[in-house]
């Protein structure tokens, strides 16, 4: 990952939003890479603008939203002074596509799943309905729809949850993107339905070799898909690092309490450990660290001044006052501090083999 | 099974006994500390269209214990929603019959009968803005249980009570006054809780209570459950697709698939020595936090046609070892009940 090639440079990036005359800020200064080719997952709650955040790469900020602040570069090209919608053409749906979360409302239920599917192609590969057809069905294939020509003329309502969400990525498929971003594609699926779209994701992005940006509320999830994980919380990443940094070395608070309220690694007879309180509103302007008033770490100055970023490692970073050398030394909560060996026992509990 | 018998002592000589006795109160017989609160007896459920049914459950026999919360899992079309439905009596039962504390509860009964299931089993919904009423304030929403079966006195003993409540799901009296969409999902939900757990129900039926929240919220909801049960002896059937959550919070769970019951076991044992191959296959989708475990993960994809099931020896669910059972045939029975004479697969 080090020297690879960039595909998104984010920098100091602010989203605003009026609502009932208000300006908002809801995506705070945050700068960040993607790199050519990796999967870097964005983990928050709902509310932390990790969906507005994606968003913004794509131009599909609803109405009242508008980029405050910061830039977006595409290979070169700054994506927040794109504003009309022609100037979106190629890009958007393109080489930059969106998985949604709900399949059902992605889809258009008046069209047949094979139409739908050759529109996009003619529309951006400039086919005939003939070809479009044919390519609609290797495509269908691809996502592993059992009789693809057959299933065809179906419309969305004859086809399960799973294989809505697989229609969907046929679709994107089909535009051959640079940059897939995956706003939470699992959540409204069962678990074994959950594990074969990551998986089927995963295999396409080794042949297509696709940049993923996966948005998802659950760390479970991503432990499987991610190269690197960035935290979102209150509009802004606190952590970001590989999966290996933050599932093993969490560093801030934030991260710790996520991970220790996964039932996964609760045990049985003993409460789960939660967050308290809610994400911050943003219709206050928030003064210091926004994970201050939920945070039984929180010193005084986490009140008062936002944290900068503190470099941990070359790929590790986390924005949190606890890493300042003045901060005293705080131990971690229990469950962070075995959590090698909940993860461990987790593995055994499901015999699962575990990698080097 | 000590736990068991205790709460049927404290159902005996606790609160239950001031009250008038109603049809479906206990009459505790306890046999071998065998007492169930709610049996399956070979049920049959189907959805009419015209005059065709389809059968979506299939010879249900089942028995949920008092004070257990029951797990019972399955994927989306398995029936597992349908189950708890017929419980509390919006799905008809085709064949056979379900008993509550003895009595038959399914088909047609009284009356007065069925305003006592009412009062008995309640409902946790998935959905907790879609299970509301956008239009009334938490307290009406809170206390219509309250209303619809006369359990207080006076306003200041209702309000009393619905603000006792309030408090126990964490929530502030002052919320009373607001409507469900000033609340976040977490907090709709436990107001659900409430609106059920404030009648004192003896048995909860938790459909996917957790599935459309956060994780960060999940574990407040799945710890109030518990509190729930823990104290008031309350029995749960809690139906969910992920077993991760379900093996957390359940005493026993049944996996369900295509409307028939295929593994049915202690949490414990379930996890350690799980036998039909539909368990395996959603034991190996349970996602695991832990990236180096996660990335060599291989999921079991389940396939029925693997068992080839002929007419002359039929599948069945077997009890391989006290209180384990598995959905087999001869063949696979004599193979799960070497697995488990080995101590389970490795």
């Amino acid at each position: 990952m080090q020297t690879k090639e960039k595909v998104l440079e984010v920098r100091d990036l602010s989203v605003g939003f009026v609502s009932h005359g208000k300006k908002v800020n809801v995506i705070r200064n945050v700068t960040m890479d993607v790199y050519q080719g990796e999967t870097l997952a964005i983990v928050g709650e709902s509310g932390s603008g990790k969906s507005v955040f994606t968003k913004t790469f794509t131009g599909m900020l609803d109405a009242n939203g508008y980029i405050s602040g910061g830039s977006i570069l595409f290979h070169g090209e700054d994506l927040t002074k794109k504003t009309k919608h022609e100037q979106w053409k190629g890009i958007r749906g393109k080489r930059i596509s969106t998985i949604f979360q709900d399949p059902m409302t992605s889809l258009n239920p008046l069209l047949t799943i094979g139409y739908q599917i050759a529109e996009v192609l003619m529309l951006h590969h400039g086919m005939n309905m003939k070809e479009a057809k044919e390519e609609a069905v290797k495509l269908l294939e691809k996502v592993r729809i059992p009789d693809p020509r057959g299933r065809m003329n179906d419309y969305p309502f004859q086809y399960s949850g799973g294989m809505r969400q697989r229609v969907v990525i046929a679709i994107a498929l089909a535009c051959r993107p640079e940059i897939l971003i995956c706003d939470e594609p699992t959540t409204a699926l069962d678990v074994t339905v959950q594990s074969q779209i990551l998986e089927l994701i995963k295999e396409l992005q080794r042949e297509y070799k696709w940049t993923t940006i996966f948005i998802t509320h659950d760390l479970g999830v991503v432990a499987n898909v991610a190269d690197r994980i960035a935290v979102m919380y209150g509009g802004q990443i606190v952590e970001y690092g590989t999966a290996e940094d933050i599932f093993y070395t969490p560093q801030h608070p934030y991260t710790w309490a996520l991970l220790s309220s996964l039932p996964q690694l609760g045990t049985k007879n003993e409460p789960l450990t939660y967050i308290k309180g809610n994400p911050p509103s943003f219709v206050n302007e928030i003064i210091g660290d926004a994970f201050a008033i939920r945070n039984d770490y929180a010193m005084r100055i986490d009140h008062v001044q936002d944290p900068p970023m503190f470099k941990i490692s070359d790929t590790h970073y986390a924005k949190t006052w606890l890493l300042d050398p003045r901060a005293p030394k705080v131990e971690k909560p229990k469950i962070i501090q075995n959590l090698r060996e909940r993860m461990k026992q987790a593995a055994v509990e499901l015999k699962r083999e575990v990698g080097e | 099974m000590k736990n068991l018998f205790k709460s049927i002592q404290k159902a005996v000589i606790g609160d239950h006994s001031h009250e008038k006795a109603g049809l479906l109160d206990v009459i505790p017989t306890i046999e071998n500390g065998y007492d169930p609160i709610v049996s399956f007896k070979n049920v049959q459920i189907g959805y009419k269209r015209g005059n065709v049914e389809r059968v979506i459950i299939q010879g249900l026999n089942l028995d949920i214990m008092r004070g257990e919360i029951f797990g019972l899992v399955g994927e989306s079309g398995s029936g597992k929603t349908t189950v708890g439905r017929s419980l509390i009596r919006v799905t008809n039962v085709s064949k056979g019959e379900i008993l509550y504390n003895g009595v038959r509860i399914s088909g047609k009964i009284s009356r007065t009968l069925s305003r006592e299931v009412k009062k008995k089993i309640q409902m946790i919904f998935q959905d907790p803005s879609a299970s509301l009423n956008d239009r009334a304030n938490v307290d009406y929403i809170v206390s219509e249980g309250l209303r619809a079966f006369h359990l207080y006195e006076d306003e200041t003993d209702r309000l009393e009570k619905v603000e006792e409540m309030m408090r126990r799901v964490g929530l502030r009296p002052e919320h009373l006054k607001r409507y469900p969409h000033e609340f976040s999902g977490g907090q709709r939900q436990r107001i659900g809780i409430a609106r059920s757990m404030i009648i004192k129900p003896e048995l909860i039926v938790a459909d996917e209570p957790i599935s459309a929240l956060d994780v960060s919220i999940r574990a407040q909801v799945l710890n109030l459950i518990k509190e729930f049960q823990k104290e008031s002896s309350l029995t749960v059937l809690f139906i969910a697709h992920d077993l991760s959550v379900v093996k957390y919070i359940s005493d026993r769970i049944g996996v369900i698939y295509n409307g028939k019951i295929v593994e049915l076991a202690s949490a414990e044992r379930l996890f350690e020595v799980p036998l039909h191959p539909y368990t395996k296959s959603l034991l190996s989708a349970v996602p695991i936090p832990d990236p180096r475990v996660e990335k060599v993960k291989k999921v079991v994809v389940y396939h029925p046609q693997m068992h080839q099931y002929t007419h002359d020896d039929e599948p069945q669910l077997y009890e391989v070892e006290p209180g384990h059972f598995v959905r087999a045939n001869s063949a696979e029975l004599a193979a799960y009940k070497e697995i488990v004479r080995q101590g389970g697969n490795k």
